[in-house]
């Protein structure tokens, strides 16, 4: 008996934006896209966020900028980049010919220098929305980041939601003693979405020299080390706030993308699976597809917020 | 570049610490030039989490070659395979060394240093292949460190080794030798690959002869494929002094535009 099989609807919402699929690539892990294109088809994404932009083209830090640990890696790339103006110029007339959302992660040394690149962004097309990087370190404020108060974060969302045309995603720190209240303030603020988790502080160090394994002392933890702790901030803020939520920290399979979803994310990115796999994110959509398919799952999307707590 | 899923493992042997795999993976083989690499997969769960980058060692029509010393727990798991085995490369990556058909009747200097005598192999075989005049050096700490001696010859490369210890060629460091024969024939192109002291040696004393140089570099990498910014060295470009990913632009820089730390 020759079997059709359902087709499962993968369309995610976010309201602002619909997506082919929930699946999006994070930020700083998948360059400007376009470095994936040997490997995937990039238009099979629910789309991508490209590395973290500053005005000006960035030195980031010296070597050792990487190091692994059980499971996971510490980064302190020092968000290098190229700048506004060459992304727009070179990389974005690239992007523009795909048929999948390009996200710009925007960052800044300071509140200034964000607005900057949102009001240079706004004058260019094939943008569908800006993820707002508020762990950039504050070259104003003793490098601390905005992420780190509920104050900061209201400020730095509503001034960017004000000055921008396009709807804005604020991505969280896990580095903070409350993460419902910072997601709380950038909702009143007017951000459109939530995206968490960012990496977390950590470190690794050499016992036989007692030196630590980076350069720069400290980086950011990712990885499947990170997942259970992800998985239980996205919760909690997808269970406190209005705004849709866009889930990551670990996610390396379908499996992980949907407890993402489960536990109330609207869609998910997929960060640290890229290096490992560059052809991880539609490995995970092919993935999510089928379980829907073998669950009787018609729309992922119905899935999204069920999680049974009693 | 590929990702090899199908890769096969056909025959693996070891010195000591140092290890040969002979792999099936036909497309990368086909593509493979000298100086490239590709990321190696080394567990099928999340530890340890990262690929591998390893030199090409040798390629042709039915896959390619690698010769790594175990380093920690990824060449270790790596060791550990059995001939028949799956595994999965992504490659070929990275630019490899100048080798040109214009180069036939020139005198090449090739320069291995311990484990970074695995790229050495394949390119001094492509430099023979066009006509080149190569001469190999080859360098270790001590007699266990030069195992692929007996390789070279087979090639019908002899190989001018040496030793730190003494217990086997030239006594002494292998940049030390090369600055010998530096001083009685220039040749016309020198490469390396070794330890970074190694090569900045190297760097200087080509300078000084007026030889053009090519270095393979080395860093930790992430991806391999120029997308997390991990593998940076300092390179002098046309914009000037910056940060460049050698997986993108490398492995292989030229002498003079190396900024050595
Ligand atoms: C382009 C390239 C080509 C290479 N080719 C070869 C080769 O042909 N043969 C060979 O033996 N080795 C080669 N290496 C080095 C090899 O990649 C490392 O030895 C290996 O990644 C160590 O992994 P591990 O899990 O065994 O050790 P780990 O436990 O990860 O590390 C052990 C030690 O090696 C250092 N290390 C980790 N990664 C690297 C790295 N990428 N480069 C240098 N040091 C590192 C760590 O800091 C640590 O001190 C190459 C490196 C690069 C970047
Ligand atoms: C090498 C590297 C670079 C990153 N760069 C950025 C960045 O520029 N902007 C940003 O918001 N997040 C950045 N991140 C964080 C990721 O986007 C993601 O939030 C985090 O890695 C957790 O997801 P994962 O565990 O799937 O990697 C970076 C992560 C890594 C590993
Ligand atoms: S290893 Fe990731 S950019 Fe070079």
């Amino acid at each position: 008996m020759a079997m059709t099989k359902k087709s499962v609807d993968l369309t995610a919402d976010l309201g602002f934006l619909k997506l082919r699929n929930p699946v999006l690539a994070a930020s700083g892990t998948f360059g400007y896209g376009l470095e994936f294109e040997p490997y995937l088809d990039l238009e099979k994404l629910g789309g991508f966020v490209v590395k973290g932009l500053y005005y000006k083209p960035r030195e980031g830090n010296p070597p050792p900028r990487l190091v692994e640990t059980a499971s996971g890696l510490i980064n302190a790339i020092g968000l290098q980049g190229v700048g506004v103006e060459a992304f727009s110029e070179k990389i974005l007339p690239e992007l523009r010919r795909l048929k999948t959302a390009v996200i710009v992660n925007v960052c800044g040394a300071d509140d200034d220098e964000y607005a900057a690149v949102v009001e240079y962004l706004d004058k260019q097309d094939g943008i569908a929305a800006y993820e707002l990087n508020i762990s950039c370190p504050n070259v104003k404020a003793e490098g601390l980041c905005p992420a780190l108060s509920p104050r900061t974060t209201f400020d730095l969302v509503k001034r960017i939601k004000a000055a921008s045309r396009r709807p804005l995603i604020t991505k969280l720190s896990p580095n903070v003693t409350s993460i419902v209240e910072i997601a709380k303030a950038a909702e009143e603020a007017g951000t459109d979405a939530i995206a968490l988790v960012n990496t977390f502080l950590a470190m690794a160090l050499d016992l036989e020299t007692r030196r630590p394994k980076l350069r720069n002392v400290f980086g950011g933890l990712s990885g499947p080390a990170i997942k259970p702790i992800a998985l239980r901030m996205v919760y909690q803020v997808a269970s406190r706030v209005r705004v849709p939520v866009i889930g990551m920290g670990g996610i390396m399979t379908g499996a992980d993308a949907l407890e993402f979803l489960v536990a109330g994310a609207a869609a998910v990115e997929v960060g640290t699976a890229n290096f490992v796999d560059p052809d991880a994110a539609v490995r995970i959509v092919a993935e999510i597809e089928s379980w829907c398919e073998a669950h009787g799952v018609a729309a992922v999307r119905e899935i999204v917020g069920t999680i049974m707590v009693s | 570049m590929t990702i090899d899923r199908n890769a096969r493992l056909r025959e693996i042997r070891n010195w000591d610490d140092y290890f040969h795999l002979a792999i099936d993976a036909p497309e990368i083989g086909q593509e493979a030039r000298p100086g490239q690499f590709v990321m190696v997969k080394v567990a099928d769960g999340p530890f340890p989490l990262l690929r591998r980058p390893l030199s090409i060692h040798d390629a042709g029509a039915n896959g390619v070659e690698l010769f790594f010393k175990v380093a920690g727990l990824g060449t270790e798991i790596l060791s550990r395979k059995k001939p028949g085995d799956p595994l999965d490369l992504i490659g070929p990556l990275g630019k490899g060394f100048t080798v040109t058909n214009g180069m036939k009747g020139k005198r090449a200097f090739c320069v291995g240093g311990g484990r970074g005598i695995a790229p050495i192999y394949f390119l001094a075989r492509e430099l023979g292949a066009r006509g080149v005049q190569t001469t190999v050096f080859y360098g270790g700490r001590r007699l266990v460190d030069i195992p692929l001696r007996d390789k070279f010859e087979k090639a019908g490369i002899k190989p001018l080794c040496s030793t730190d210890d003494g217990s086997f060629g030239f006594g002494g460091l292998v940049t030390e030798l090369v600055g010998l024969d530096l001083a009685k024939t220039k040749p016309d192109v020198l490469y390396a690959c070794g330890p970074e002291a190694m090569m900045k040696t190297l760097a200087a004393l080509a300078a000084k002869h007026g030889v053009p140089a090519e270095f393979s570099l080395e860093s930790v990498m992430g991806c391999g494929i120029g997308a997390c910014w991990g593998c940076v060295h300092r390179i002098k470009n046309e914009s000037g002094d910056g940060w460049t990913k050698i997986c993108e632009e490398g492995p292989i820089f030229p002498g003079e535009r190396i900024l050595w730390p």
